[in-house]
């Protein structure tokens, strides 16, 4: 999958900084800890922007294309900020049988986005994702941490409405 | 003293409709009538059964409640735990017989299925090592440390004929085998848990509902072929399987069932976990030992085998999940036991994920040669909505379809790569009439086309050109030449590309244009898409006769394609139409056509 690159300046703190050290400083001589901190630097920033990405460089003690080169091959490593509210949608074998695609582009025309992006307000992203595993509610999709199951596209303005 | 138990689901699929709400619920409901210390409320694995979650079940009568609300919980303690009197109105309709309450193995969906590697799931609560430890755990363990060597121990899995359920089906035995004979100073055992196949959930349930199964089994792995350290590699998206394994790991601990010395031994044997990070490749054997070193999960030509030359340049063995929740029961069991159940040469059960279009959506646990028309008429309740059955997927992107005139076919390793599919790690969706066969074949080529890793040409550039030959003719463009093309090609593909994900991309092409060519046909000679699905190939049109005049259709046209006057018939300008069927979800009257 091709990954894009965000154009929002990024705007790290301190204290981020100070935790991603440490992350690095715990991982640093451990063999293949390059995905474990990839993972923990996602998680203190909610995405990886280039900055990130050449800071643990030089603190792993690698080049900046190869932490740029793992960064870019998982599909779960994002190198643009999601919104507030992260939209996926399984599209797993399973889902896009009972119709997940419509459910996609009900979401897309609803955003005024396609998968992939974020709209201007930095309020909702929206995504595909493979199965996560609860077929048996399938069509199913997830807002952060909210499950929806068992959806049609009519429910989908519904759900862009709670979070506005 | 406790009189009553309360199984409440905490897979993924129930805890998704909420189910750790309702055990709080219920907690607190029996605290309230002073029950907490008669009836324990246990937070189980998964039971299988997804399309029903979220699932409780009251034992020791053994009431099966589905699709239970919290709204539900009080009705449920007072009547069934205070009063002893079941909730008719939440027990599985099929369990109910009359005014009686019959045993979920008598259900459809239970009857035929035989739980070995599933065995502990919605029974035990996966999160106290006691529980495991109650239900025979770590006691294969304890036999092979302590009275079995090394060699024995490979001989009883070599004789049980338990084959890898991760996809390829190799013999376990053998892979532990050769490990064993190399020579080194360090050797690793891996788990494989990065389940990719999208539509398939057996490992994770058992990740969820049954962790210490795969700790056992990984030591019993370490202990035959001599390695003292084990990862797991799981998928980040699992986070409840993720938690499960962790806390299992720190008991598994605390009790000496790992770390040094294991059982007053000298075995010694660690597990460490390392997250995934979304590629389906890394399910391929030496790209998962390259992820887990911290590189990309490029696939590298073998030999060496891993066995030889695995994680970080050391001997190492890697098995599926579902693979070593089989071990333990082997060695407790033996490998007679395991070798009686299956076919000639499947041995054992397989879990299949059943999704798609049919009643019983879950996890099936079903002995090898079961035939498909089993899992689906009978344990899968059959299609709904008065459908007809067209076709199931079963291997995920790797796999086939295998068309209804198939259906009787014993399903084992070698009958489902003889016609064209593959076992796989075990999904299996079934597809009614309503599905487009070359659209299916697309959706998995767009899959692999995302997921091929890009090391080797036939697969980076190869499934890309496939993909763009079926989208030209589901777009209308196809020539007859194209069926040649698609298959020459896939032909390359398989024989040239590096690693599994290549050789078996072009599976899903291959089948359906082996059982379904009279659709490619339909798309490419006469414009058509049978089943309605592909848009380009689609015309709507309105019933003059039905058709009342409402308006309403023309009113939710968002290309302005509609017209007509108000009680006349109206007309599509099919010029105009985007078709998008949001006519023919809003008419009253069926006037709209879709051809």
């Amino acid at each position: 999958m091709k990954k894009k690159l965000t154009t929002i300046p990024f705007k790290g703190t301190q204290a981020q900084e100070a935790q991603l050290d440490e992350l690095i400083a715990k991982n640093k001589d451990i063999p293949g800890a390059l995905m474990p901190v990839l993972q923990g630097a996602q998680e203190i920033y909610g995405y990886l922007p280039q900055e990130i990405i050449r800071h643990i460089a030089l603190g792993m003690d690698k080049s900046v294309s190869e932490v740029y080169g793992v960064a870019s091959f998982y599909s779960q490593f994002t190198l643009t900020p999601k919104g507030e509210f992260a939209v996926s949608i399984c599209l797993g074998t399973a889902c896009y049988v009972k119709g997940s695609g419509k459910l996609m582009e009900e979401f897309e025309k609803e955003l005024g986005i396609k998968a992939g992006e974020t709209t201007a307000d930095g309020k909702f992203s929206l995504t595909d994702t493979r199965c996560i595993g609860a077929c048996g509610l399938a069509p199913v999709l997830t807002v952060n941490s909210d499950v929806y199951g068992r959806l049609t596209p009519a429910e989908v303005k519904g759900i862009v409405d709670k979070y506005r | 003293m406790v009189r009553s138990h309360v199984l409440i689901c905490g897979g993924t699929g129930c805890t998704s409709s909420n189910s750790t709400a309702i055990m709080e619920k219920m907690k607190a409901e029996l605290e309230a009538v002073g029950l907490q210390d008669e009836v324990s409320v246990v937070l189980t694995g998964c039971f299988g059964l997804c399309a029903l979650g979220p699932i409780m079940v009251v034992y020791p009568e053994g009431t099966f409640y589905s699709r239970v609300s919290v709204d539900d919980v009080t009705e449920i303690v007072n009547e069934h735990l205070v009063k002893g009197r079941p909730v008719k109105r939440l027990v599985y309709d099929e369990t109910l017989s009359g005014d009686e309450i019959l045993s979920l193995n008598e259900t459809g969906f239970y009857k035929k299925q035989h739980r070995v590697a599933l065995r502990n799931c919605g029974v035990i609560n996966p999160e106290v090592i006691d529980e495991y430890i109650g239900a025979d755990g770590y006691q294969a363990l304890a036999k092979v440390v302590t009275e079995m060597t090394p060699e024995e121990v490979i001989k009883c899995i070599l004789d049980s004929g338990l084959r890898g359920r991760g996809g390829a089906g190799f013999p376990t035995g053998r892979k532990w085998e050769f490990a064993s004979k190399v020579q080194s100073d360090k050797k690793y055992v891996c788990c494989n848990a990065d389940e990719g196949d999208p539509g398939a959930f057996m490992d994770r349930s058992i990740l969820e509902g049954d962790p210490h199964a795969v700790l056992e089994a990984m030591a019993i792995a370490g202990y035959a072929i001599g390695s003292d350290e084990g990862y797991i590699y799981v998928r980040a998206e699992y986070p409840i399987a993720i938690k499960r394994l962790q806390i299992a790991i720190d008991q598994a601990h605390e009790y000496g069932l790992l770390g040094k010395n294991i059982f007053g031994t000298d075995f010694s044997f660690d597990i460490q976990l390392r997250f995934g990070a979304g590629a389906f490749v890394c399910g391929e054997e030496t790209a998962l030992m390259t992820s887990i070193e911290g590189k990309r999960g490029e696939p590298r030509p073998r030999p060496p085998f891993p066995a030889v030359k695995g994680l970080f340049g050391k001997p190492t063995i890697l098995n599926n999940v579902e693979t070593y929740a089989n071990i333990a029961q082997i060695i407790n069991n033996g490998p007679e036991w395991f070798s009686a159940m299956g076919t000639e040469t499947s041995k054992g059960t397989k879990v299949f994920a059943l999704g798609g279009n049919i009643t019983n959506t879950g996890l099936v646990e079903i002995p090898m040669g079961t035939t498909l028309r089993e899992v689906v008429e009978e344990i899968g309740g059959g299609i709904p909505n008065g459908k007809k059955f067209k076709a199931a997927q079963t291997g995920g992107p790797s796999g086939g379809c295998i068309p209804a005139s198939l259906i009787d076919t014993p399903m084992d390793f070698e009958n489902l790569i003889a016609i064209g599919s593959m076992m796989g790690s075990g999904g299996l969706i079934v597809m009614d009439e309503d599905s487009c066969m070359v659209d299916i074949a697309k959706f998995f080529l767009a899959f692999t086309v995302d997921e091929s890793c890009g090391k080797c040409t036939p697969c980076r550039v190869g499934t890309m050109r496939l993909l763009e030959i079926l989208n030209k003719i589901t777009d209308g463009n196809g020539e007859m030449e194209d069926l040649d093309r698609l298959e020459e090609l896939c032909n390359y593909i398989k024989s040239a590309s590096l690693c599994g994900l290549g050789q078996t991309a072009p599976n899903p092409v291959l089948s359906t244009l082996r059982y379904f060519r009279d659709e490619y046909i339909a798309h490419i000679r006469d414009k058509k898409c049978p089943a309605g699905v592909c848009k380009s190939l689609l015309s709507y049109t309105i019933d003059a006769e039905k058709c009342k005049g409402c308006t309403l259709c023309s009113r939710v046209c968002p290309a302005g394609a509609i017209s007509g006057t108000v009680k006349q018939p109206h007309v599509i300008d099919l010029t105009k139409c985007v078709k998008c069927g949001a006519c023919m979800e809003k008419c009253k009257f069926g006037a709209i056509e879709r051809k």
